[in-house]
Protein backbone atom coordinates (compact mmCIF):
# COMPACT_ATOMS: atom_id res chain seq x y z
CA UNK A 1 0.00 0.00 0.00
CA UNK A 2 1.24 3.47 -0.79
CA UNK A 3 0.97 5.93 2.03
CA UNK A 4 2.89 9.01 3.18
CA UNK A 5 4.93 8.76 6.37
CA UNK A 6 3.20 11.91 7.62
CA UNK A 7 -0.12 10.05 7.46
CA UNK A 8 1.37 7.39 9.70
CA UNK A 9 2.52 10.12 12.06
CA UNK A 10 -1.06 11.35 12.41
CA UNK A 11 -2.25 7.82 13.15
CA UNK A 12 0.49 7.23 15.69
CA UNK A 13 -0.41 10.47 17.42
CA UNK A 14 -4.00 9.32 17.71
CA UNK A 15 -2.79 6.16 19.44
CA UNK A 16 -0.56 8.19 21.74
CA UNK A 17 -3.47 10.46 22.59
CA UNK A 18 -5.32 7.46 23.93
CA UNK A 19 -2.36 5.71 25.53
CA UNK A 20 -0.29 8.43 27.11
CA UNK A 21 -1.84 11.42 28.87
CA UNK A 22 1.54 13.15 29.02
CA UNK A 23 1.81 13.49 25.26
CA UNK A 24 1.08 16.99 23.98
CA UNK A 25 1.31 18.20 20.40
CA UNK A 26 2.37 21.58 19.08
CA UNK A 27 2.15 22.85 15.54
CA UNK A 28 2.93 26.07 13.72
CA UNK A 29 -0.09 26.60 11.49
CA UNK A 30 0.46 23.51 9.36
CA UNK A 31 -1.57 20.96 11.30
CA UNK A 32 -3.57 19.85 8.29
CA UNK A 33 -0.41 19.11 6.33
CA UNK A 34 1.73 17.70 9.14
CA UNK A 35 -1.26 15.59 10.27
CA UNK A 36 -1.08 16.76 13.86
CA UNK A 37 -4.71 17.69 13.19
CA UNK A 38 -5.43 13.99 13.82
CA UNK A 39 -4.29 14.44 17.41
CA UNK A 40 -6.29 17.63 17.75
CA UNK A 41 -9.45 15.75 16.73
CA UNK A 42 -9.16 13.33 19.63
CA UNK A 43 -7.32 15.40 22.26
CA UNK A 44 -7.98 19.09 21.54
CA UNK A 45 -7.06 20.14 25.07
CA UNK A 46 -3.54 18.79 24.56
CA UNK A 47 -3.02 20.38 21.16
CA UNK A 48 -1.38 23.81 20.89
CA UNK A 49 -1.11 25.87 17.76
CA UNK A 50 1.63 28.47 18.18
CA UNK A 51 0.95 30.23 14.91
CA UNK A 52 3.56 30.83 12.25
CA UNK A 53 6.40 30.91 14.75
CA UNK A 54 8.76 27.95 14.55
CA UNK A 55 11.29 29.25 17.04
CA UNK A 56 8.49 29.65 19.56
CA UNK A 57 7.20 26.19 18.61
CA UNK A 58 10.41 24.59 19.80
CA UNK A 59 10.97 26.89 22.76
CA UNK A 60 7.45 26.28 24.09
CA UNK A 61 7.85 22.54 23.59
CA UNK A 62 11.06 22.73 25.62
CA UNK A 63 9.26 24.36 28.53
CA UNK A 64 6.51 21.76 28.41
CA UNK A 65 9.12 19.00 28.49
CA UNK A 66 10.76 20.57 31.54
CA UNK A 67 7.35 20.53 33.22
CA UNK A 68 7.02 16.79 32.55
CA UNK A 69 5.13 16.60 29.27
CA UNK A 70 6.17 14.66 26.16
CA UNK A 71 5.78 17.26 23.44
CA UNK A 72 5.66 16.42 19.74
CA UNK A 73 6.42 19.60 17.81
CA UNK A 74 5.71 19.68 14.10
CA UNK A 75 6.26 21.85 11.10
CA UNK A 76 7.82 21.32 7.70
CA UNK A 77 11.42 20.10 7.94
CA UNK A 78 12.65 23.33 6.36
CA UNK A 79 11.26 25.41 9.19
CA UNK A 80 11.50 22.95 12.08
CA UNK A 81 15.13 22.04 11.50
CA UNK A 82 16.10 25.14 9.58
CA UNK A 83 14.36 28.14 11.10
CA UNK A 84 14.44 26.75 14.63
CA UNK A 85 17.88 25.14 14.47
CA UNK A 86 19.50 27.15 17.20
CA UNK A 87 16.55 26.73 19.56
CA UNK A 88 16.75 22.97 19.04
CA UNK A 89 20.49 23.03 19.64
CA UNK A 90 20.59 25.22 22.75
CA UNK A 91 17.23 24.87 24.41
CA UNK A 92 16.27 21.26 23.58
CA UNK A 93 19.38 19.18 22.91
CA UNK A 94 21.88 20.82 25.27
CA UNK A 95 19.75 20.05 28.35
CA UNK A 96 18.61 16.78 26.71
CA UNK A 97 14.94 17.64 26.97
CA UNK A 98 12.28 15.14 26.05
CA UNK A 99 11.09 16.98 22.94
CA UNK A 100 10.15 15.08 19.77
CA UNK A 101 10.48 17.08 16.60
CA UNK A 102 8.41 15.44 13.87
CA UNK A 103 9.27 17.30 10.69
CA UNK A 104 7.20 16.62 7.62
CA UNK A 105 7.63 17.58 3.96
CA UNK A 106 11.34 16.79 4.06
CA UNK A 107 13.44 16.50 0.91
CA UNK A 108 12.76 17.29 -2.73
CA UNK A 109 9.47 15.39 -2.80
CA UNK A 110 7.71 18.39 -1.28
CA UNK A 111 7.40 18.94 -5.01
CA UNK A 112 5.66 21.94 -6.46
CA UNK A 113 6.43 24.33 -3.58
CA UNK A 114 10.01 24.38 -4.78
CA UNK A 115 13.44 24.96 -3.30
CA UNK A 116 12.39 27.28 -0.48
CA UNK A 117 10.40 24.41 1.05
CA UNK A 118 12.69 21.49 0.19
CA UNK A 119 14.85 20.67 3.19
CA UNK A 120 17.85 18.73 1.95
CA UNK A 121 20.16 19.74 4.81
CA UNK A 122 18.06 18.80 7.83
CA UNK A 123 19.69 15.45 8.56
CA UNK A 124 23.06 17.15 8.47
CA UNK A 125 21.90 19.89 10.83
CA UNK A 126 20.24 17.54 13.28
CA UNK A 127 22.85 14.82 13.45
CA UNK A 128 25.53 17.40 14.16
CA UNK A 129 23.90 18.20 17.49
CA UNK A 130 25.02 16.21 20.55
CA UNK A 131 22.27 14.26 22.38
CA UNK A 132 20.06 14.18 19.30
CA UNK A 133 18.50 11.02 17.86
CA UNK A 134 17.70 11.26 14.15
CA UNK A 135 15.20 8.90 12.51
CA UNK A 136 14.23 8.82 8.83
CA UNK A 137 11.59 6.13 8.28
CA UNK A 138 11.32 4.27 4.99
CA UNK A 139 7.57 3.75 4.89
CA UNK A 140 4.39 4.37 6.82
CA UNK A 141 4.71 1.17 8.85
CA UNK A 142 8.17 2.12 10.03
CA UNK A 143 7.10 5.73 10.58
CA UNK A 144 4.24 4.79 12.88
CA UNK A 145 6.45 2.57 15.00
CA UNK A 146 9.21 5.17 15.06
CA UNK A 147 6.82 7.75 16.46
CA UNK A 148 5.59 5.38 19.14
CA UNK A 149 9.15 4.38 20.08
CA UNK A 150 10.26 8.00 20.15
CA UNK A 151 7.53 8.69 22.69
CA UNK A 152 8.85 5.86 24.86
CA UNK A 153 12.48 6.94 24.87
CA UNK A 154 13.83 9.75 27.01
CA UNK A 155 15.51 12.63 25.20
CA UNK A 156 15.29 14.67 22.01
CA UNK A 157 14.38 12.97 18.74
CA UNK A 158 14.15 14.33 15.21
CA UNK A 159 11.82 12.29 13.01
CA UNK A 160 11.99 13.05 9.31
CA UNK A 161 8.73 12.53 7.44
CA UNK A 162 7.63 12.97 3.87
CA UNK A 163 4.73 14.45 1.99
CA UNK A 164 4.59 11.95 -0.83
CA UNK A 165 3.03 8.52 -0.73
CA UNK A 166 5.62 5.76 -0.52
CA UNK A 167 5.21 2.05 -1.19
CA UNK A 168 5.38 -0.27 1.81
CA UNK A 169 8.78 -1.77 2.42
CA UNK A 170 7.59 -3.67 5.47
CA UNK A 171 4.57 -5.68 6.49
CA UNK A 172 2.68 -5.57 9.76
CA UNK A 173 5.06 -8.06 11.40
CA UNK A 174 7.94 -5.61 11.24
CA UNK A 175 9.49 -4.65 14.58
CA UNK A 176 11.25 -1.30 14.53
CA UNK A 177 14.11 -0.71 16.90
CA UNK A 178 15.79 2.71 17.29
CA UNK A 179 19.44 2.55 16.26
CA UNK A 180 19.26 -0.85 14.62
CA UNK A 181 19.78 -1.06 10.86
CA UNK A 182 17.80 -3.62 8.89
CA UNK A 183 19.19 -5.95 6.23
CA UNK A 184 16.43 -6.19 3.64
CA UNK A 185 18.21 -8.27 1.03
CA UNK A 186 21.24 -10.52 1.12
CA UNK A 187 24.15 -10.12 -1.28
CA UNK A 188 27.93 -9.95 -1.28
CA UNK A 189 28.89 -8.07 -4.46
CA UNK A 190 28.11 -4.63 -3.02
CA UNK A 191 25.98 -3.07 -0.30
CA UNK A 192 23.35 -0.40 -0.80
CA UNK A 193 22.71 1.51 2.39
CA UNK A 194 19.59 3.61 2.05
CA UNK A 195 17.32 5.72 4.21
CA UNK A 196 13.81 7.14 3.93
CA UNK A 197 12.03 6.82 0.63
CA UNK A 198 15.28 5.79 -1.08
CA UNK A 199 14.95 2.40 0.59
CA UNK A 200 12.31 1.33 -1.91
CA UNK A 201 14.51 2.62 -4.74
CA UNK A 202 17.40 0.60 -3.30
CA UNK A 203 15.28 -2.55 -3.36
CA UNK A 204 14.28 -1.88 -6.96
CA UNK A 205 17.95 -1.28 -7.84
CA UNK A 206 19.00 -4.55 -6.20
CA UNK A 207 16.40 -6.38 -8.27
CA UNK A 208 17.69 -4.85 -11.50
CA UNK A 209 21.28 -5.70 -10.51
CA UNK A 210 20.27 -9.23 -9.61
CA UNK A 211 18.86 -9.71 -13.10
CA UNK A 212 22.30 -8.76 -14.38
CA UNK A 213 24.00 -11.22 -12.06
CA UNK A 214 25.09 -8.75 -9.41
CA UNK A 215 23.88 -9.53 -5.89
CA UNK A 216 23.73 -6.35 -3.84
CA UNK A 217 22.97 -6.37 -0.16
CA UNK A 218 20.35 -3.79 0.88
CA UNK A 219 20.37 -2.18 4.31
CA UNK A 220 17.86 0.30 5.67
CA UNK A 221 19.43 2.78 8.05
CA UNK A 222 16.34 4.41 9.53
CA UNK A 223 18.23 5.77 12.52
CA UNK A 224 20.95 8.02 11.22
CA UNK A 225 22.00 8.88 14.73
CA UNK A 226 23.01 6.91 16.70
CA UNK A 227 24.00 4.97 13.61
CA UNK A 228 24.28 1.17 13.56
CA UNK A 229 28.04 0.89 13.09
CA UNK A 230 28.09 -2.90 13.31
CA UNK A 231 25.84 -3.53 10.35
CA UNK A 232 27.81 -1.02 8.24
CA UNK A 233 31.24 -2.40 9.14
CA UNK A 234 30.06 -5.95 8.58
CA UNK A 235 28.77 -4.98 5.14
CA UNK A 236 32.06 -3.27 4.31
CA UNK A 237 34.03 -6.35 5.31
CA UNK A 238 31.80 -8.78 3.46
CA UNK A 239 31.06 -6.81 0.28
CA UNK A 240 34.05 -4.44 0.13
CA UNK A 241 32.13 -1.61 -1.50
CA UNK A 242 29.18 0.53 -0.55
CA UNK A 243 26.60 2.79 -2.13
CA UNK A 244 24.56 5.15 0.03
CA UNK A 245 21.20 6.55 -1.06
CA UNK A 246 19.24 9.37 0.49
CA UNK A 247 16.82 12.11 -0.44
CA UNK A 248 19.14 14.68 1.10
CA UNK A 249 22.28 16.56 0.20
CA UNK A 250 25.31 14.34 -0.22
CA UNK A 251 26.94 16.68 2.27
CA UNK A 252 26.33 15.78 5.89
CA UNK A 253 23.60 13.17 5.61
CA UNK A 254 23.55 9.37 5.58
CA UNK A 255 26.40 9.16 3.06
CA UNK A 256 28.63 11.27 5.27
CA UNK A 257 27.63 9.32 8.36
CA UNK A 258 28.53 6.02 6.66
CA UNK A 259 31.86 7.46 5.50
CA UNK A 260 32.65 8.56 9.03
CA UNK A 261 32.03 5.08 10.37
CA UNK A 262 34.08 3.40 7.67
CA UNK A 263 37.03 5.77 7.58
CA UNK A 264 37.51 5.23 11.30
CA UNK A 265 37.36 1.45 11.15
CA UNK A 266 37.36 -0.21 7.74
CA UNK A 267 37.68 2.08 4.70
CA UNK A 268 36.21 0.75 1.47
CA UNK A 269 35.08 2.61 -1.68
CA UNK A 270 31.77 4.42 -1.15
CA UNK A 271 29.58 6.03 -3.80
CA UNK A 272 26.96 8.44 -2.56
CA UNK A 273 23.59 8.89 -4.22
CA UNK A 274 21.94 12.09 -3.01
CA UNK A 275 21.31 15.69 -3.98
CA UNK A 276 24.57 16.97 -5.44
CA UNK A 277 25.13 20.15 -3.42
CA UNK A 278 22.45 22.08 -5.25
CA UNK A 279 19.01 23.50 -4.48
CA UNK A 280 15.88 21.84 -5.78
CA UNK A 281 13.05 23.42 -7.75
CA UNK A 282 9.33 23.13 -8.40
CA UNK A 283 7.98 20.06 -10.08
CA UNK A 284 6.18 16.77 -9.58
CA UNK A 285 7.95 14.70 -6.92
CA UNK A 286 8.67 11.87 -9.33
CA UNK A 287 10.05 14.29 -11.93
CA UNK A 288 12.28 15.80 -9.29
CA UNK A 289 13.59 12.44 -8.14
CA UNK A 290 14.48 11.67 -11.72
CA UNK A 291 16.06 15.03 -12.51
CA UNK A 292 18.14 15.03 -9.34
CA UNK A 293 19.32 11.44 -9.82
CA UNK A 294 17.48 9.84 -6.95
CA UNK A 295 16.06 6.75 -8.66
CA UNK A 296 16.74 3.03 -8.73
CA UNK A 297 18.53 3.56 -12.03
CA UNK A 298 20.96 6.00 -10.39
CA UNK A 299 21.62 3.53 -7.60
CA UNK A 300 22.28 0.78 -10.15
CA UNK A 301 24.87 2.94 -11.91
CA UNK A 302 26.48 3.91 -8.62
CA UNK A 303 26.69 0.23 -7.67
CA UNK A 304 28.45 -0.67 -10.88
CA UNK A 305 30.94 2.14 -10.37
CA UNK A 306 31.45 1.11 -6.78
CA UNK A 307 32.20 -2.44 -7.81
CA UNK A 308 34.73 -1.16 -10.37
CA UNK A 309 36.38 0.89 -7.62
CA UNK A 310 36.86 -2.11 -5.37
CA UNK A 311 38.35 -4.11 -8.22
CA UNK A 312 41.03 -1.48 -8.85
CA UNK B 1 13.33 49.51 57.94
CA UNK B 2 10.86 47.51 55.89
CA UNK B 3 12.50 44.76 53.82
CA UNK B 4 15.71 45.11 55.86
CA UNK B 5 16.37 41.40 55.52
CA UNK B 6 16.06 41.66 51.75
CA UNK B 7 18.57 44.52 51.75
CA UNK B 8 21.05 42.35 53.63
CA UNK B 9 20.56 39.49 51.17
CA UNK B 10 20.90 41.85 48.21
CA UNK B 11 24.20 43.11 49.58
CA UNK B 12 25.47 39.55 49.99
CA UNK B 13 24.32 38.80 46.46
CA UNK B 14 26.35 41.73 45.12
CA UNK B 15 29.42 40.57 47.03
CA UNK B 16 29.00 37.04 45.65
CA UNK B 17 28.59 38.33 42.11
CA UNK B 18 31.66 40.54 42.23
CA UNK B 19 33.74 37.80 43.81
CA UNK B 20 32.63 35.22 41.25
CA UNK B 21 33.32 37.44 38.26
CA UNK B 22 36.58 38.76 39.69
CA UNK B 23 37.87 35.26 40.46
CA UNK B 24 36.76 33.98 37.06
CA UNK B 25 38.46 36.97 35.38
CA UNK B 26 35.47 37.00 33.03
CA UNK B 27 31.70 37.17 33.11
CA UNK B 28 28.90 39.69 33.14
CA UNK B 29 28.81 41.91 36.23
CA UNK B 30 26.73 44.81 34.85
CA UNK B 31 23.53 42.93 34.09
CA UNK B 32 23.92 40.71 37.13
CA UNK B 33 24.14 43.66 39.51
CA UNK B 34 21.19 45.43 37.87
CA UNK B 35 18.96 42.43 38.58
CA UNK B 36 19.94 41.86 42.21
CA UNK B 37 16.85 43.33 43.87
CA UNK B 38 14.50 41.69 41.35
CA UNK B 39 16.00 38.24 41.87
CA UNK B 40 16.27 38.75 45.63
CA UNK B 41 12.62 39.72 45.83
CA UNK B 42 11.58 36.74 43.73
CA UNK B 43 13.54 34.12 45.65
CA UNK B 44 13.03 35.52 49.16
CA UNK B 45 9.58 37.06 49.00
CA UNK B 46 7.51 36.28 45.96
CA UNK B 47 8.14 32.74 44.81
CA UNK B 48 7.03 29.60 46.54
CA UNK B 49 10.39 27.88 46.54
CA UNK B 50 11.90 26.36 49.61
CA UNK B 51 13.10 23.19 47.93
CA UNK B 52 14.44 23.21 44.36
CA UNK B 53 13.00 19.73 43.76
CA UNK B 54 9.51 20.32 45.15
CA UNK B 55 7.00 19.73 42.35
CA UNK B 56 4.83 22.57 43.56
CA UNK B 57 7.55 25.19 43.48
CA UNK B 58 7.28 28.32 41.38
CA UNK B 59 9.78 28.46 38.52
CA UNK B 60 12.29 31.12 37.62
CA UNK B 61 13.71 31.27 34.10
CA UNK B 62 16.72 33.51 33.58
CA UNK B 63 16.10 34.35 29.95
CA UNK B 64 19.02 36.79 30.05
CA UNK B 65 21.32 33.87 30.76
CA UNK B 66 24.48 35.96 30.89
CA UNK B 67 23.18 37.16 34.24
CA UNK B 68 24.13 33.71 35.56
CA UNK B 69 26.07 35.13 38.55
CA UNK B 70 22.94 36.73 40.00
CA UNK B 71 21.08 33.42 39.73
CA UNK B 72 23.95 31.40 41.22
CA UNK B 73 24.18 33.93 43.97
CA UNK B 74 20.47 33.56 44.77
CA UNK B 75 20.80 29.77 44.82
CA UNK B 76 23.71 30.15 47.26
CA UNK B 77 21.83 32.53 49.54
CA UNK B 78 18.87 30.13 49.43
CA UNK B 79 21.19 27.32 50.49
CA UNK B 80 20.36 25.27 47.36
CA UNK B 81 24.02 25.18 46.34
CA UNK B 82 27.23 25.61 48.31
CA UNK B 83 29.01 28.93 48.56
CA UNK B 84 32.21 26.96 48.08
CA UNK B 85 31.38 27.02 44.38
CA UNK B 86 32.02 30.77 44.16
CA UNK B 87 35.60 30.40 42.96
CA UNK B 88 34.63 27.88 40.29
CA UNK B 89 32.54 30.13 38.02
CA UNK B 90 33.53 29.60 34.39
CA UNK B 91 36.34 27.23 35.33
CA UNK B 92 36.86 23.77 33.89
CA UNK B 93 34.64 21.03 35.41
CA UNK B 94 32.48 23.59 37.23
CA UNK B 95 28.76 23.40 37.87
CA UNK B 96 28.73 27.15 37.46
CA UNK B 97 28.87 27.37 33.69
CA UNK B 98 29.31 30.74 32.00
CA UNK B 99 25.61 30.54 31.17
CA UNK B 100 23.19 28.44 33.27
CA UNK B 101 23.11 24.69 32.65
CA UNK B 102 20.10 22.97 34.20
CA UNK B 103 21.74 19.57 33.93
CA UNK B 104 24.79 20.58 35.90
CA UNK B 105 23.30 22.69 38.66
CA UNK B 106 20.27 21.95 40.85
CA UNK B 107 17.96 24.94 41.07
CA UNK B 108 18.55 26.07 37.50
CA UNK B 109 15.17 25.56 35.85
CA UNK B 110 16.22 26.02 32.21
CA UNK B 111 19.44 26.13 30.26
CA UNK B 112 19.72 29.62 28.80
CA UNK B 113 22.35 31.90 27.37
CA UNK B 114 21.29 32.34 23.79
CA UNK B 115 19.05 35.38 24.12
CA UNK B 116 15.37 35.48 23.34
CA UNK B 117 14.46 31.91 24.26
CA UNK B 118 13.54 32.03 27.95
CA UNK B 119 10.07 33.45 27.58
CA UNK B 120 9.01 30.61 25.28
CA UNK B 121 10.43 28.08 27.73
CA UNK B 122 8.56 29.78 30.56
CA UNK B 123 5.37 29.75 28.48
CA UNK B 124 5.76 26.02 27.90
CA UNK B 125 6.02 25.44 31.63
CA UNK B 126 3.02 27.68 32.27
CA UNK B 127 0.93 25.85 29.64
CA UNK B 128 1.85 22.50 31.17
CA UNK B 129 0.89 23.67 34.66
CA UNK B 130 -2.46 24.94 33.37
CA UNK B 131 -3.06 21.65 31.61
CA UNK B 132 -2.49 19.81 34.88
CA UNK B 133 -4.56 22.31 36.90
CA UNK B 134 -1.53 23.16 38.99
CA UNK B 135 -0.98 26.46 40.75
CA UNK B 136 2.74 26.80 40.02
CA UNK B 137 3.65 30.24 38.74
CA UNK B 138 6.44 30.99 36.31
CA UNK B 139 8.66 34.05 36.32
CA UNK B 140 10.96 34.96 33.45
CA UNK B 141 13.63 37.64 33.71
CA UNK B 142 14.37 39.35 30.40
CA UNK B 143 16.95 41.93 29.45
CA UNK B 144 15.72 45.10 27.80
CA UNK B 145 18.22 44.60 24.98
CA UNK B 146 17.10 40.99 24.77
CA UNK B 147 13.62 41.99 23.65
CA UNK B 148 15.17 42.94 20.32
CA UNK B 149 15.07 39.21 19.59
CA UNK B 150 12.06 38.39 17.42
CA UNK B 151 11.36 35.18 19.28
CA UNK B 152 10.43 37.21 22.38
CA UNK B 153 7.48 38.61 20.48
CA UNK B 154 6.41 35.20 19.20
CA UNK B 155 6.32 34.14 22.83
CA UNK B 156 4.60 37.35 23.89
CA UNK B 157 1.80 36.58 21.42
CA UNK B 158 1.47 33.02 22.66
CA UNK B 159 1.18 33.92 26.36
CA UNK B 160 -1.59 36.34 25.63
CA UNK B 161 -3.36 34.03 23.16
CA UNK B 162 -3.48 31.26 25.76
CA UNK B 163 -4.40 33.65 28.59
CA UNK B 164 -1.43 32.61 30.69
CA UNK B 165 -2.06 34.41 33.95
CA UNK B 166 0.43 32.12 35.66
CA UNK B 167 3.33 33.77 33.89
CA UNK B 168 5.08 37.00 34.77
CA UNK B 169 7.87 38.51 32.73
CA UNK B 170 10.18 40.97 34.42
CA UNK B 171 12.25 43.24 32.21
CA UNK B 172 15.55 44.35 33.70
CA UNK B 173 15.33 47.80 32.15
CA UNK B 174 18.84 49.17 32.57
CA UNK B 175 18.89 50.81 29.16
CA UNK B 176 22.23 49.38 28.08
CA UNK B 177 23.49 46.55 25.95
CA UNK B 178 26.95 45.53 24.76
CA UNK B 179 27.31 48.13 22.04
CA UNK B 180 25.83 51.01 24.01
CA UNK B 181 22.43 52.52 24.86
CA UNK B 182 19.52 50.33 23.74
CA UNK B 183 17.98 53.13 21.78
CA UNK B 184 21.21 53.94 19.97
CA UNK B 185 21.76 50.31 18.99
CA UNK B 186 18.14 49.47 18.18
CA UNK B 187 15.18 51.32 19.61
CA UNK B 188 13.22 49.24 22.10
CA UNK B 189 10.97 52.00 23.40
CA UNK B 190 8.13 52.36 23.98
CA UNK B 191 8.47 49.05 25.81
CA UNK B 192 5.25 49.46 27.79
CA UNK B 193 3.11 50.17 24.73
CA UNK B 194 4.59 47.21 22.86
CA UNK B 195 3.70 44.74 25.61
CA UNK B 196 0.32 46.33 26.10
CA UNK B 197 -0.36 45.96 22.38
CA UNK B 198 0.59 42.29 22.65
CA UNK B 199 -2.12 41.79 25.25
CA UNK B 200 -0.06 41.87 28.42
CA UNK B 201 -0.89 43.69 31.62
CA UNK B 202 1.97 46.17 32.06
CA UNK B 203 3.30 47.24 35.45
CA UNK B 204 6.18 49.65 36.00
CA UNK B 205 8.50 49.50 38.96
CA UNK B 206 11.76 50.75 40.40
CA UNK B 207 13.87 47.64 40.07
CA UNK B 208 16.12 48.57 42.98
CA UNK B 209 13.37 49.45 45.44
CA UNK B 210 11.78 46.55 47.32
CA UNK B 211 8.62 48.51 48.16
CA UNK B 212 8.13 49.34 44.52
CA UNK B 213 8.76 45.73 43.53
CA UNK B 214 6.35 44.54 46.20
CA UNK B 215 3.66 46.85 44.88
CA UNK B 216 4.27 45.56 41.36
CA UNK B 217 4.13 41.87 42.28
CA UNK B 218 1.04 42.43 44.44
CA UNK B 219 -0.68 44.21 41.54
CA UNK B 220 0.24 41.28 39.32
CA UNK B 221 -1.69 38.93 41.60
CA UNK B 222 -4.89 40.85 40.98
CA UNK B 223 -4.73 40.36 37.21
CA UNK B 224 -6.57 37.30 35.97
CA UNK B 225 -6.80 35.81 32.52
CA UNK B 226 -3.74 37.43 31.00
CA UNK B 227 0.04 37.49 31.28
CA UNK B 228 1.75 40.39 33.00
CA UNK B 229 5.06 42.11 32.55
CA UNK B 230 6.87 44.18 35.15
CA UNK B 231 9.13 46.73 33.53
CA UNK B 232 11.67 47.32 36.26
CA UNK B 233 13.84 50.38 35.85
CA UNK B 234 17.35 49.50 36.92
CA UNK B 235 20.92 50.73 36.70
CA UNK B 236 23.47 48.49 35.04
CA UNK B 237 26.28 47.73 37.48
CA UNK B 238 24.17 48.98 40.42
CA UNK B 239 25.99 49.12 43.74
CA UNK B 240 29.43 49.47 42.27
CA UNK B 241 29.93 53.17 41.54
CA UNK B 242 32.49 52.85 38.78
CA UNK B 243 30.37 50.29 36.93
CA UNK B 244 27.04 52.07 37.20
CA UNK B 245 25.33 52.89 33.92
CA UNK B 246 28.35 51.97 31.84
CA UNK B 247 27.94 49.58 28.90
CA UNK B 248 31.64 48.73 29.15
CA UNK B 249 30.86 46.70 32.30
CA UNK B 250 28.45 44.41 30.47
CA UNK B 251 30.95 41.62 30.15
CA UNK B 252 34.20 42.50 31.88
CA UNK B 253 35.74 41.40 35.16
CA UNK B 254 37.09 43.95 37.67
CA UNK B 255 40.84 44.07 38.28
CA UNK B 256 42.15 43.24 41.76
CA UNK B 257 42.16 46.92 42.70
CA UNK B 258 38.72 47.57 41.27
CA UNK B 259 37.41 44.52 43.08
CA UNK B 260 38.80 45.71 46.44
CA UNK B 261 37.29 49.14 45.92
CA UNK B 262 33.94 47.64 44.98
CA UNK B 263 33.89 45.35 48.01
CA UNK B 264 34.86 48.26 50.27
CA UNK B 265 32.04 50.28 48.81
CA UNK B 266 29.54 47.51 49.42
CA UNK B 267 30.86 47.13 52.96
CA UNK B 268 30.21 50.77 53.58
CA UNK B 269 26.61 50.53 52.41
CA UNK B 270 23.80 51.06 54.91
Amino acid sequence: MAKATREAYGEALKKLAAENPNVVVLDADLSGSTKTSEFKKVAPERFFNVGIAEQDLIGTAAGMAIAGKIPFASSFAMFAAGRAYEIIRNTVAYPKLNVKIAATHAGLTVGEDGASHQAIEDISLMRGIPNMTVINPADSIEAEQAVLKAAEMQGPVYIRLGRMNVEDVYDENYKFEIGKGVELKKGNDATIIATGLMVQEALKAAKILSEEGIEARVINIHTIKPIDKDIIIKAAKETNTIVTAEEHSIIGGLGSAVLEVLSDVYPVPVKRVGVLDTFGESGKPTDLLEKYHLTAKDIVEACKEAIKLKQK
Amino acid sequence: MKHENLCVIAKNMRRNILTMVHDAKSGHPGGSLSAVEIVTYLYFKEMNIEDPTDENRDRFVLSKGHGAPVLYSALMEKGFISKDLIGTLRQINSKLQGHPDMKKLPGVEASTGSLGQGLAIANGMALAFKLDNKDNRVFALLGDGEIQEGMIWEAAMLASHYHLDNITAIIDHNGLQIDGRNNDVMTVEPIDKKWDAFGWHVIKADGHDFESLEKAFEERKTIKGKPAVIIADTIKGKGCSFMEDKAAWHGKAPSDEEYCNAMDELGRCE
